[in-house]
């Protein structure tokens, strides 16, 4: 260190005032009040902010030299919230100065691999390339390598996937997502990726009253309400789709919700012979859900198969 | 001799990061960014090889730094430049132009003179290296 950045280094750093300064009080505020649970995937979330803050503080004054690995890899059941935060990780990386600009591109294999020799290896960088200054999110990362079929090419994504992980730190951030089982057997095949990605994240399954609490914040976001019926029915709801095939936690829910709008929607215009207020156009009731296929043993198909099962 | 054409050819080699900063500005203001090669110095020669496509849709110049260090790779001994291309109404047009990698050594241009009916002589240059069949240029 030469005299003149000696002078320029501050002797000494104020952790709060970086900490309002770089508005990540507010993303992590945000996290807490519009993620319903995920308490483990906060607390990394915020363990990794004060990671990255004291890192700052540590390179301003001339300590730290390397930028610390942030490639991440998500692993959780469906719908357990992971482009959330994903999106919610590039705004902090975004605030903190570690991308420069803090956009999600979000893919799958399908963006990344070709369909013929030749075509994998543009592909991905086209793609990795777009996400360049921002985060690159892979969704069902697993999907990329697949060990029943030798020629496929997903092995040649991975491995430029690796290469521009390791020499383009400063620009990208990598996450990987998918479900916990097969993301571990994806890195047990490409032990290559395990050691790149540092901060390993698990999602866990929302319990019944979270859920609960997703689907009221999501009809508030759409400006309707359950009555009291309906919220009973939609508790009922939860406890059994749960049960049945397919069940992706808040993604579920939502899909739950799209159709009860839409047998509200059918039911008043069926019932109603006069003039609506804005209450009965905005109250999800009982009938709305009670309607559903999940109440009578799920769809039709998953129906046939447990009883010819049985 | 040096080859002069285009944005910043008075100045020193851009570094990385001169590029990075350039070429961001173009991105921040809606332009396309392309990178291109070539082994004919000319300047009149306006038809680059391409090396890729026109960066249309990313948002950050690192992509454009990388594309820039991927043809050095390969085309380390020619000319590379990169161009910004404005494709808004009136515009149409290329906005920027700077070249990013040169030959070690660019043995510079000749005049070509063409004696014409009467004692009229035409001129012309051409640069020495184009002497060598395309590819063989710049060693």
């Amino acid at each position: 260190m030469n005299a003149e950045t000696r002078e320029m280094t501050p002797s000494s750093v104020d952790l709060a005032a970086s900490y309002e300064e770089s508005g990540v009080k507010d993303i992590l505020r945000e996290l807490d009040e519009t993620l319903i649970g995920l308490a483990p995937v906060k607390q990394r979330i915020k363990e990794t902010a004060a990671l990255l803050l004291v890192d700052k503080a540590r390179r301003e004054m001339g300590l730290a030299t390397e930028t610390p690995t942030l490639h991440m890899s998500f692993t959780g059941n469906p719908g357990t919230g992971k482009t959330t935060v994903a999106l919610k990780i590039a705004d902090l990386l975004h605030r903190l100065g570690y991308v420069r600009k803090g956009h999600l591109v979000t893919v799958t294999r399908d963006d990344l691999v070709g369909q013929y020799i030749g075509h994998t290896a543009p592909k991905t960088k086209e793609v990795l390339k777009k996400a360049m200054g921002g985060v690159l999110f892979i969704d069902e990362a697993y999907y990329l390598y697949r060990p029943e079929n030798e020629r496929d090419y997903g092995q040649e994504a991975i491995e430029i996937l690796l290469q521009v992980m390791e020499n383009n730190r400063d620009d990208l951030v990598v996450v990987l997502a998918g479900y916990a089982d097969r993301m571990d057997r994806f890195f047990e095949s490409n032990p290559g990726f395990r050691s790149r990605i540092a901060h390993h994240i698990e999602f866990p399954d929302y319990s019944d009253d979270e859920l609960e609490s997703i689907a009221e914040i999501m009809l508030a976001e759409q400006n309707y309400v359950f009555d009291e019926g309906g919220k009973r029915a939609m508790e009922e709801y939860i406890g059994q789709r749960r049960a049945q095939p397919h069940f992706a936690n808040a993604r579920s829910i939502r899909n739950a919700l799209d159709r009860a709008r839409l047998r509200q929607a059918n039911r008043l215009f069926e019932t109603s012979d006069g003039p609506l207020d804005a209450t009965a156009l905005s109250t999800i009731t009982e009938a709305d859900i009670r309607a559903s296929r999940v109440f009578r043993g799920g769809l039709d198909v998953d129906r046939a198969q447990r009883e010819t099962c049985a | 001799m040096r080859l002069r054409q285009g944005q910043f050819s008075f100045l020193p080699d851009l570094t990385d990061d001169d590029i990075r900063t350039q070429a961001q500005y173009a991105i921040d203001n809606g332009w396309a960014v392309s990178v291109e090669y070539t082994d004919d110095p000319h300047p009149r020669n306006s038809y680059w090889e391409m090396w890729g496509h026109p960066m249309f849709d990313n948002p950050d110049a690192a992509a454009v730094v990388y594309e820039v260090n991927e043809c050095r790779k390969e085309h380390g001994s020619k000319y590379i430049r990169v161009l910004a291309f404005d494709a808004s109404a009136g515009w149409e047009s290329i906005r920027m132009s700077f070249i990013v990698n040169r030959p070690a050594e660019e043995p510079g241009f000749r005049v070509v003179r063409q004696e014409a009916e009467g004692r009229k002589i035409r001129y012309t240059i051409e640069s020495y290296a184009v002497r060598e069949p395309e590819g063989a240029r710049y060693a």
